[in-house]
């Protein structure tokens, strides 16, 4: 099975350092953003399969990075990770495509398993994408 | 506890006032008339006593001078001679006998060695031998003489009145016996009450007539106290020498002047009042005698009765003061609890408000930092799953020590995501909502937690309740903290919280009412405070009842409370009504 890439987008360095290490020791491959637009840089270089989105941030905040995020790259699946206890924002982010919502601070296994199930669900559309295409091919190789 | 004995303490005194303001006057008027009254009643009893006593006495004076009036005049009208002829003699007695009774009994005449010439009478005693009779050698020296009453020859009291003559160098006698009978009925006469009678002694204290109620005295004794209080002219607080050596009481005579004296005297427990006036010169006494408590009998009978009145009035008095006084203090501690009541807490919105905010933005920015120290942690917790550690041996403390990082970490995030709810709504859209539908679902959700703590929740709500503009979510929140509060409030001894919804002018109102321990006063105000809990520590976050608080202003209602310590809380929730 092929490395998750997660990309981990929060303003508090030391929580984004310390995830880091700690994701990456339960073998995932751990791509970091300090803000919005800098999560969106590294999805337009990188293979991103999860990304973990802090709802506030300064300047481009969680929701509006979603929205870029959905818009720019749908396939990739988004965790939001809230301070938050309102139910409302993490409602809000599944309207607009979040897989998920998680409070922080978090269990890190619960987060792992998010991932995981975020992961899974991607490649399970991209399996599809990729049944489509055969199927596409087929059919006009069949013509 | 306190308070009972502060209101025990309360009827005491009060109770006390009552006696004491009642008690009071009672006494005074009681001592002071009834002293005045004794004093006046004595002196009148007493001046009445010697006023009759004088009374007799001139009374018995007359009757004797009388009678030695008439026999002078008639030794002075007529001779010797006359006399002598006993025919004569008994025509003057037979006069005498018709004017006056019986009381003459006969004459006679004696001559100087002591032989009765001539008689008149019933008893035949002419030639009789007087010479040495006491009264013959008495009467022989002087003008008149009124002799003491003696049995004499005939053997029956009688006393003898004898006038003197010098006629040509002969010296004679008339003589008249006078009937003992009638004397002693002027003094018999003398009758007071029961026991108050008269008598008459002699100066040798012999009896001069027949006393009806035996003398408390004996004659010698009364002749010693005769003597005295002439002497002294007053032996009064004095006790007699005589009395004394017989073992007898007190003795206060006062002396009147000439034999005459007024006295108590205290014999084997009783008093007796004395009053005693010299007769015939001084020769013979009248002594009044009566028992004190015969003589003084209204005035005792009457100090009984103010004594009977004043307990009776005491005892209602005391029983009255104690029954007005708890009854009384009985209002006050109901009116105290009521007051308490009725202390509805007003809260200050704007100071909750901002203290609110602040909270709200403490807890978003403490949750950051929390996050990264439970993640670090995590972190350290990853590395000691490596084998370099495994051998550590102080790797289950470092396991624990992690563990209660995580642990604290979790309360932390618990408190601010609270606080953050409480600046933050969870769905704060307002809609129509039916109050007694909310009510219902909430009481259900708390049921299993009310059974548990043996709590009845009773509904009385008004189906007629008009619908109210709020977030149901929110509603609930408020509704849930409330009787949550309210169980808690009656802990583990089982109570009741009733919820009664109801219209009141332009609101709905919801009262949250428990039977729990009730709020203390000093902290009422605080109980809407962020943070301000009575719960130990990590049982509470002191955030429900702000919550609440901060839901119903922002609806526009109002939240008050009235608590009384041991009574019970109710808490109540003003909503505008929808659409108006």
């Amino acid at each position: 099975m092929l490395s998750t890439n997660v990309l981990l987008v929060d303003d508090e360095v030391p929580f984004v350092d310390t995830m880091t290490k700690r994701l990456t020791k339960r073998n995932l491959t751990i791509l970091t953003a300090y803000s919005g637009a800098e999560a969106l840089d590294v999805l337009r270089k990188k293979q991103v399969d999860v990304v973990i989105l802090d709802v506030k941030m300064p300047g481009m905040d969680g929701i509006e990075t979603l929205r870029e995020i959905k818009k720019e790259f749908p396939l990739v699946e988004v965790i939001m990770l809230t301070g938050h206890a309102t139910i409302e924002t993490g409602i809000e982010g599944m309207k607009l495509g979040a897989f998920d919502y998680l409070m922080k601070p978090c269990d890190i296994e619960v987060l792992l398993a998010k991932v995981q199930e975020a992961k899974g669900k991607k490649s399970a559309h991209e399996e599809k994408i990729t049944q489509a295409r055969i199927h596409e091919i087929a059919l006009r190789r069949g013509d | 506890m306190e308070d009972r004995r502060y209101y025990q303490a309360l009827t005491r005194k009060m109770a006390m006032i009552m006696i004491l303001v009642s008690f009071a006057p009672l006494l005074l008027i009681s001592v002071i008339i009834g002293h005045r009254f004794e004093t006046s009643y004595r002196e009148k009893v007493l001046a009445h006593l010697v006023e009759l006593v004088q009374k007799h006495q001139q009374n018995i004076n007359i009757f004797l001078s009388e009678k030695l009036s008439f026999i002078q005049a008639l030794a002075n009208t007529f001779t010797y001679q006359e006399l002598s002829r006993e025919v004569f003699l008994t025509q003057k007695l037979k006069a005498l006998q018709k004017a006056y009774g019986g009381i003459f009994v006969d004459l006679g005449v004696v001559v100087e060695d002591g032989i009765q010439t001539a008689y008149a009478g019933a008893l035949k005693l002419e030639k009789a031998d007087y010479s040495e009779a006491d009264w013959f050698r008495k009467a022989i020296t002087r003008d008149f003489f009124i002799s003491d009453v003696f049995l004499g020859l005939r053997r029956q009291p009688h006393f003898i009145v004898a006038v003197k003559r010098e006629e040509d160098g002969r010296v004679w006698l008339l003589r008249a016996t006078i009937d003992f009978e009638a004397f002693n009925s002027l003094v018999e006469s003398i009758r007071i009450g029961e026991t108050g009678s008269a008598f008459i002694i002699n100066r040798e204290g012999e009896f001069q007539t027949r006393p009806l109620i035996a003398p408390v005295l004996g004659e010698e004794l009364l002749r010693q106290i005769l003597v005295r209080a002439r002497e002294d002219g007053s032996g009064e607080g004095q006790a007699h020498p005589l009395i004394e050596k017989m073992g007898m009481g007190m003795l206060r005579v006062e002396g009147l002047g000439h034999d005459a004296a007024i006295g108590e005297v205290m014999l084997a427990g009783r008093d007796f009042l004395y009053v005693t006036t010299p007769l015939k010169s001084g020769e013979w006494i009248l002594i009044f005698q009566q028992d004190e408590s015969d003589a003084f009998r209204n005035l005792y009978q009457t100090r009984v009765l103010a004594l009977f009145i004043i307990l009776m009035g005491g005892i209602g008095i005391v029983v009255v003061a104690f029954v007005l006084a708890s009854r009384m203090s009985r209002h006050v501690e109901e009116a105290d609890r009521e007051q308490e009541m009725m202390n509805e807490q007003v809260i200050e919105a704007g100071k909750l408000a901002s203290v609110g905010e602040l909270a709200a933005g403490i807890a978003h920015e403490i949750n950051n930092p929390i996050a990264i120290m439970v993640e670090e942690a995590g972190w350290i917790g990853d590395l000691l799953h490596e084998e370099d550690f495994q051998d550590s041996e102080n790797l289950a403390e470092f396991k624990r020590a992690l563990d209660q990082i995580r642990v604290q970490g979790e309360r932390c995030k618990e408190i601010t995501h609270k606080l953050l709810s409480f600046a933050r709504r969870t769905d704060p859209r307002v809609r129509e909502v039916q109050m007694n539908d909310l009510i219902q679902e909430i009481v259900g959700v708390t049921e299993q937690r009310s059974r548990f703590s043996n709590v009845k929740i009773n509904l009385d709500l008004d189906p007629s309740l008009p619908a109210v503009a709020a977030s149901p979510s929110e509603m609930q929140q408020v509704l849930l903290n409330l009787i949550n509060n309210a169980i808690d409030a009656i802990g583990t001894g089982g109570g009741e919280v009733s919820i009664t919804s109801r219209v009141d002018g332009e609101k709905v109102v919801i009262d949250v009412q428990d039977t729990g321990h009730g709020i203390p006063k000093a902290i009422l105000p605080r109980i809407f405070d962020p943070f301000f809990t009575t719960k130990p520590v990590g049982k509470g976050t002191g955030l429900g009842l702000s919550i609440c608080y901060g839901i119903v202003k922002k609806l526009g209602g109002e939240i008050t409370v009235n608590s009384a310590v041991g009574l019970g809380t109710s808490f109540h929730i003003h909503l505008p009504i929808h659409g108006r």
